[in-house]
């Protein structure tokens, strides 16, 4: 008796847990033939509080284009799957929107590990991988489009104006973040660079966390202990994901104040920037999400400037066929939302301005230093000794993600 | 000669009008995006020498000094919502604004600084002597040398016991770092050394460059304060680690109950966590939104609640799952499992994926600082509450007649029957009492964690470790464990970092629970083989 109750219940957990990528997947499914567009961002699981912006908005911007009469002549159809923050899962995923789904081209992923992980696949089917996240670099695949920040155009920008006059003379550095593949590229970038420009190995922090950190005193003691010798000192946040609340809280407790320590940070904020093409993409948004608290950020502008792009480049090649469309992007130019135009580069990552801001009070950003033009994201780092000889770029006939310069052979790291 | 007076008197006059209209011109400067015309212009008003400069200042430190956009005029703002403003040049009122009417000054870390610097040396001659003291201090900090005058002259008038010895430092440090006589300078260090603490320290450390006299008395003080210093982190790596250890107790407290009392694996456990801060996230909404007043006691409002209706949940989960599976531990654990996923889905879709923002009462803001050790206030309030959770609990369990039945029904279920006991009331009510605690544990996490769908998930596995280490059955145990994993933890943190720390915390575990499978505070007696 007892054990078929609990066979019953076993059952009806089979069940619940069956039915939820089911309800998530279901989408509206259209009559005549339509081009599909795979969403691969987590709805559920730690990566939730970042990854669903990203769903909505694709289901924005494909909403947009479909009442401005598709694409080819055709309605896109959105197929939107949860990988649900499980790493193996996205490639599992992947492989379901290519090869069952076989969807045009796919947004998806945040962290750098998701990407690790579907990469293989993207390479394998030929499919098209839109990533929207600032990332490490030192990648450079014919079947992903980077429209997020590239080190240079984000970490390295950031270290400059702080060793600048304007924003603080920093000396020292506290290098701190959560431990995985981004941020321990990122820092090892960062302390190269630093050590170029002459800052002194006990001039450095780095500091790792596990995912979803909580108790920060000893860090935070520890920080502040680093920065009281009299030299001015920042700290370089690529801490990921919720916890950097209980960071900022204790920093806050223990009354670190910005003007004695700086904190600079890439993962966390949501961003306003004052321009027209900008608050015409937030008024849409919100009346899109019918939620005037939902802010904007960096990656659902990668979003929108990569879904142009592929747009703008189906038109050129006049198919959705991934070679053609891998071949006409490059050198593709829509709007940012900065006010200027990004450019698809031949490396697979995108020309944007640099901005930096300081946080206001009430979440928004008050810009206190850019670019006068845009940067072009550089995918090897020129201050690692294993890439600063690599290139990549995919026009023919070189097509190499990784072309060392000195050898003049393609194949020197990574894939 | 008279004629000469009266000239005299007139260039003064106009010297003192100019002083006005020279704050009013040169104010104007600031009216740019450039950061580099702003310092100048800065460095310009302070230099007018007007008795509105550190009003200006503070303005511009805080954000309240705006440009009106109607006529580009400088005003410092104050207020929320409804923005009273006044001209920030002779501050005359000029009513209110709308927040849409005015433009904010940009203002970047160096121009922070260079406006400091200048009220520090304004505020020295302040009527508040706190304000003098903290003017004094940041003197010592900034280690400024232009504040050498003022900081003799602040100190020639200053009467007040309190700000005396403060700005004494400050001028000791000054003088440490100028091109004084080299007995001065000496002098100084041993002022220095005096006033101890991290800021003397790095003050000394800089000093301690070079091979002359002063160097190596500056390098010897720092040795004598090193010394001091090292002692201080061991006791902060000693309290950090009690903060960390009750944080664990917490946890694991009522995991000690359903697992260590009643022998259940469950799972759920740090669902029944997560459930009790999302109360307080409900309380806090309501009370927000009906009598904001009431904010700083939604903890003590939660609290109850949030045992109740995890308690009530965890009477309703051991009333239909698991009293039919006792005795078999691998169907328990798979059926708990489940319900964890489904109480977590359930409350995701309830409340959305993301993390809910659970607010601090103002009293447990802040830090508090013994010597070199800053504790914040909130988890300092964990601590205490912490320690009060176990003291109840322990009362329950020896003092009352709930916990006598239930400490008979755990050792011995069909004697305990045989006496008249009604075992599977006591088995309802202690899963129900340790969901309890676990949603209490809720509401004081909520305090120093996110509060999402996955908060239970990050604990389960420590609560675990805390109980099974301490001795499966033992409160004291717990209590014990849950120390020394902590304190142990905070040792370790600064040499291994936080990722390998815990690492050797586990490792230390597994080895730790072969020698003794039944952890730190076995039960003897006849309770084991049963």
């Amino acid at each position: 008796m007892n054990r078929r109750e609990f066979a019953k219940l076993g059952r009806a957990l089979l069940v619940a847990t069956a039915l939820t990528p089911m309800a998530l997947t279901a989408s509206p499914a259209f009559a005549e033939e339509t081009i599909k567009v795979g969403i691969l961002h987590s709805l559920s699981g730690t990566m939730a509080i970042s990854e669903t912006t990203l769903k909505d908005v694709m289901l924005m911007l494909i909403d947009q284009q479909n009442k401005k009469g598709g694409l080819l002549g055709k309605k896109l159809e959105a197929v939107v799957v949860d990988p649900a923050s499980n790493w193996p899962l996205f490639a599992e995923k992947a492989r379901d929107l290519l090869a069952k789904d076989k969807v045009a081209a796919v947004f998806g992923c945040w962290t750098s590990v998701s990407r690790k992980s579907v990469l293989p696949v993207f390479e394998e089917l030929n499919g098209l991988l839109f990533y929207p996240v600032q990332y490490e670099g030192e990648e450079s695949s014919k079947n992903v489009f980077y429209t997020g920040a590239a080190p240079n155009q984000q970490a390295i920008p950031a270290v400059n104006y702080l060793m600048s006059e304007e924003g603080g003379a920093v000396k020292r550095w506290v290098l701190a973040g959560t431990d995985y593949v981004y941020p321990r590229t990122t820092n090892k970038i960062l302390e190269a660079y630093l050590k170029a420009k002459g800052v002194a190995p006990e001039d450095i922090m780095i500091n790792y966390t596990p995912f979803g950190h909580s108790d920060w005193q000893t860090i935070v003691a520890d920080i502040k202990k680093f920065g009281s010798t009299g030299k001015k000192t920042a700290v370089v946040s690529t801490i990921n994901g919720d916890a950097n609340v209980p960071f900022y809280k204790e920093l806050g407790n223990q009354g670190v104040k910005a003007e004695d320590i700086p904190v600079v940070a890439f993962s966390v904020g949501e961003e306003e920037v004052d321009t027209p093409i900008n608050a015409e993409f937030i008024k849409t948004w919100k009346t899109y999400i019918k939620n005037k608290k939902r802010v904007t950020n960096d990656p659902m502008e990668a979003h929108f400037i990569g879904f142009n792009m592929w747009v703008e480049a189906v038109k050129k090649a006049g198919t959705t066929d991934a070679d053609a469309v891998g071949d006409a992007i490059i050198g593709v130019s829509v709007p940012n939302l900065s006010g200027g135009t990004s450019t698809m580069m031949p490396n697979h990552h995108i020309t944007k301005p640099v901005l930096i801001g300081e946080i206001q009070a009430d979440g928004q950003f008050q810009t206190v230093w850019q670019t006068s033009g845009t940067v072009a994201g550089d995918e090897w780092s020129d201050y690692l000794e294993d890439s600063k000889d690599l290139i990549s770029d995919w026009r023919k006939p070189l097509s190499c993600g990784n072309f060392n310069v000195v050898t003049g052979k393609c194949g020197g790291q990574g894939s | 000669m008279r004629l000469w007076i009266a000239f005299m008197l007139a260039m003064v006059l106009l010297a003192a009008r100019g002083h006005a209209a020279e704050l009013a011109t040169e104010i104007k400067a600031l009216d740019t995006s450039n950061f580099a015309q702003k310092e100048n212009a800065i460095a310009a008003i302070a230099s007018t020498g007007d008795a509105r400069v550190a009003a200006v200042m503070t303005a511009l430190n805080d954000g309240t000094l705006l440009i009106r956009k109607s006529d580009r005029l400088i005003v410092i703002a104050e207020g929320k919502g409804t923005i009273r403003i006044e001209n920030a040049a002779t501050g005359e009122a000029l009513g209110q604004a709308a927040e849409a009417d005015l433009d904010k000054i940009a203002i970047n870390n160096k121009i922070r600084r260079q406006s400091k610097v200048i009220l520090g040396n304004l505020t020295l001659f302040s009527e508040d002597p706190a304000v003098r003291l903290k003017a004094a201090d940041d003197i010592f900090r900034s280690r400024d040398l232009s504040a050498l005058q003022p900081l003799k002259d602040a100190l020639a008038n200053e009467q007040d016991p309190r700000v005396k010895p403060a700005l004494e430092q400050a001028l000791a440090a000054l003088t440490m770092m100028s091109d004084a006589p080299e007995a001065e300078r000496l002098a100084a260090i041993l002022a220095v050394k005096a006033r101890g603490g991290q800021d003397a320290m790095s003050l000394l450390a800089s000093a301690a460059q070079g091979s002359d006299a002063v160097a190596r008395a500056a390098a010897e003080a720092l040795a004598a304060l090193e010394q001091t210093r090292s002692l201080w982190e061991s006791m902060q790596n000693a309290v950090y680690g009690l903060s960390l250890g009750s944080v664990l107790l917490l946890a694991a407290i009522g995991l000690a109950i359903t697992f260590g009392v009643m022998g259940i694996i469950n799972m759920a456990h740090g669902e029944m966590v997560m459930i009790g801060a999302y109360v307080t996230f409900v309380v806090q909404d309501v009370i927000r939104s009906s009598a904001p007043s009431l904010f700083d006691y939604s903890l003590f409002i939660a609290i109850p609640l949030a045992f109740l209706l995890t308690a009530l949940i965890g009477v309703a989960i051991e009333r239909s799952i698991i009293r039919f599976l006792y005795g078999r531990p691998l169907e328990t654990l798979l059926a708990t499992w489940g319900l964890s996923l489904i109480l977590q889905q359930g409350i995701r879709t309830i409340f959305g994926p993301t993390n809910r923002e659970v607010g601090t009462p103002s009293w447990m803001s802040g830090s508090i600082t013994l010597g070199e050790i800053t504790l914040t206030a909130n988890r300092l309030a964990i601590v205490v509450f912490a320690a009060l959770i176990f003291a109840a609990l322990l009362l329950l369990l020896r003092h009352t007649r709930f916990g006598l039945e239930m400490r008979a029904v755990t050792q011995n279920r069909q004697m305990a029957s045989a006496m008249g006991i009604h075992t599977a009331r006591v088995d309802a009510l202690t899963f129900g009492l340790g969901s309890g605690i676990a949603g209490i544990a809720g509401v004081a996490l909520s305090q120093i964690d996110n509060v999402s769908p996955n908060l239970g998930q990050s604990y389960i596995i420590d609560s675990f470790m805390v109980v099974v280490f301490g001795g499966v059955g033992n409160l004291w145990g717990t209590l014990v464990a849950a120390m020394t994993l902590g304190i142990a933890n905070k040792f370790l943190e600064p040499f291994a970092g936080a990722v390998l720390g815990k690492i050797l915390v586990l490792v230390f575990i597994i080895l730790f629970i072969q020698k003794r499978p039944r952890g730190l505070f076995a039960l003897k007696g006849r309770a084991v083989e049963a």
